[in-house]
């Protein structure tokens, strides 16, 4: 048995490395897997950095961020797998809410208009909204910017983020230290249960495949382990499809209510996993289809068009200045040949490329793949903006800031 | 040097607090980490910012020095990135320190060092602190065993506790919680 650690935050998408562990899947690969829970992503930064785990449940721009030196000192970490897509959602106070279209049902499944309506809400509001993000290189942070900057909301001027942990967003809310927040499950729900705020909008509207949760690790250790670390990939990776499949989601909302993982009640949970959430306190849950994706449509598979798109980000909030060295060093923190190597034998469809337009599909759409069939699912961004990896500039010209 | 203190817990910020003073150090400040804690430190602007590793303001705090403009220095998390060694001991001590760039090593080591040891110092008082409290704990519980037992089939305290001891040997269980179990026992069957 090889002893691994892995560090994750109490999140429902920590999901597939929970599993991993419990049901076994770990174990069959020859890996005594321990999970060290953190509360904050700077202590989940530092441990795996200094080498207290050898992975981490990472905020994927994050990963990019500490390969780029822009979250404290700079290390070379490495994003084989990614643990999930989607999974976040804008949770706003009641009051903040009311100046928004009054069906909740309708503003998530329409983000454009509801961005506008933010957008005059937020001049018609008793102070500049404070709005909660769990971390400066979150994808929860790029997806509120992305939203905001479409209704010509500049997001550093027109509102106040703060950063916060997710489990500290409710509380935050009851105080009135913030307006409103966007972060994972089951934080949202758990606002939404407690009456504080209302579900407005989330993270699958804005981008139908957003990428979220990666697996980090040190790349001098993957490099230095690679047996070990094909043994892990396949264990997440069927610890993945293990948590996609419906029949499953009693059990892993169970499990995930465990103190030692998320510790939050399973009915809480259940909500993200199904797909099916209470948007306002008493109202009946809503569906929304592709809430949170752990397996399917490989939602594993580190594009690196999605690592670019991050770097992309950065670059139009002017967190990095663009320079082509950069943009190579972001994009190669993604790692497919690793997941290649790893996954290739498993017997899963296998991307043929590396690098795709990003929200470019309507529509499912079957794609080349090294074995099996593959389909992606529609990957629109709520604008329908097409995010070309090959053409940064003219995508960053394109868009308002 | 002016070092900042970001703690919830007193005893913890008292144990290092001391320590530094004890060293000569005198500029230093507690903040805990709540509502606008961040905002006090940027008008303190300290050169050192010791906090727990494991708190979950450090993304609170990281946030403002990534974009403070009150702070004219950078501050980067401990001091010397090439010394891994103490990087190691100050992680498992759970001590994160910030540093605001251009600071001596030579003047930074010595506080990290102390920090380090304090904090190290504070886990095994917290450690002997929780089993002295469980400790006590269960002893209340093994007497009002022991009292139910003498009421109920007549027995002196010695013959009570030996009744205790060796149905905890026969089971394996801690004496404790065969005590814990008969007073659930007894209030289930209507005894007080």
């Amino acid at each position: 048995m090889t002893p691994l650690s892995i560090a994750f935050l109490p999140l429902t998408d920590s999901a597939p490395l929970v599993v991993a562990r419990a049901k076994g899947f770990a174990e069959a690969q020859g890996i005594d897997l321990s999970l060290v829970r953190t509360t904050s992503w700077a202590t989940l930064r530092d441990r795996l950095v200094y080498g207290q785990v050898q992975a981490a449940h990472m905020l994927a721009p994050l990963a990019i961020a500490v390969n780029l030196g822009l979250s404290q000192h700079p290390a070379a970490i490495s994003a084989p797998f990614k643990l999930n897509v989607n999974g976040n959602a804008l949770v706003m106070a009641n009051a903040f809410a009311e100046a928004l279209d009054p069906d909740p049902a309708k503003r998530v499944h329409d983000p454009e208009a509801v961005a506008h309506d933010f957008a005059n809400a937020i001049g018609l509001y008793r102070r500049k909204p404070v709005i909660g993000v769990v971390h400066r290189f979150s994808s929860h942070a790029l997806m509120l910017r992305y939203w905001l900057g479409f209704a010509g909301v500049d997001p550093d001027r027109d509102v106040n983020l703060r950063v916060l942990p997710p489990s500290f967003m409710g509380e935050a809310l009851r105080l009135g230290e913030i307006d409103g927040f966007i972060a994972g499950e089951p934080w949202n729900t758990a606002a939404v249960a407690e009456g504080l705020g209302e579900i407005v909008a989330a993270g699958v509207d804005i981008w139908r495949r957003g990428v979220e949760k990666v697996l980090a690790m040190r790349t001098d250790w993957m490099e230095a382990n690679a047996e070990t670390v094909d043994r892990l990939l396949v264990a997440v990776s069927q610890a993945a499809a293990w948590c996609d499949d419906p029949a499953n989601r009693e059990e892993l909302a169970i499990l995930l209510e465990r103190p030692e993982h998320v510790g939050q009640p399973a009915e809480w949970i259940m909500a993200a996993l199904r797909g099916k959430l209470m948007l306002r306190r008493g109202d009946a849950p809503v569906d929304i289809p592709d809430f949170l994706l752990f397996h399917r449509e490989a939602a594993g598979f580190p594009w690196r068009s999605q690592a670019l798109w991050i770097y992309s980000q950065l670059v139009r909030w002017g967190m990095v200045k663009a320079d082509p060295a950069t943009e190579r060093q972001a994009a190669d923190v993604f790692r497919p040949d690793i997941y290649r190597r790893a996954l290739g034998g498993a017997g899963l469809p296998m991307p043929g490329a590396s690098m795709k337009l990003e929200g470019a599909l309507a529509a499912p759409l079957a794609v080349g793949a090294h074995q099996g069939a593959l389909t992606l699912g529609p990957d629109r961004f709520f604008d329908g903006a097409v995010f070309d990896p090959d053409d940064l500039q003219g995508y960053l010209a394109a868009l308002a800031r | 040097m002016r070092i900042v203190i970001v703690d919830d817990s007193g005893l913890r910020a008292t144990v290092l607090e001391e320590g530094l003073r004890d060293a000569g150090y005198d500029d230093i400040h507690v903040v805990p980490p709540q509502g606008a804690f961040v905002a006090k430190i940027e008008r303190m602007a300290p050169d050192v910012v010791l906090m727990d590793l494991g708190s979950p303001s450090r993304d609170t705090l990281e946030e403002m020095l990534a974009v403070s403009r009150a702070l004219a220095r950078p501050i980067a998390m401990f001091v010397d990135q090439s010394d891994d060694a103490m990087i190691g001991a100050a992680i498992d001590a759970g001590v994160s320190a910030y540093v605001v760039d251009g600071l001596r090593k030579d003047r930074v080591k010595p506080i990290l060092d102390l920090a380090i040891r304090r904090f190290n110092a504070f886990a095994r008082m917290q450690t002997e602190l929780d089993e002295a409290r469980t400790a006590l704990a269960d002893r209340k519980v093994i007497d009002r065993a022991k009292a139910i037992l003498m009421q109920t089939r007549g027995l002196s305290e010695p013959e009570a506790y030996t009744l205790l001891r060796s149905t905890a040997m026969s089971q394996s269980k801690r004496i404790a919680d065969v005590a814990d179990a008969l007073i659930t026992a007894h209030s289930l069957l209507g005894g007080l």
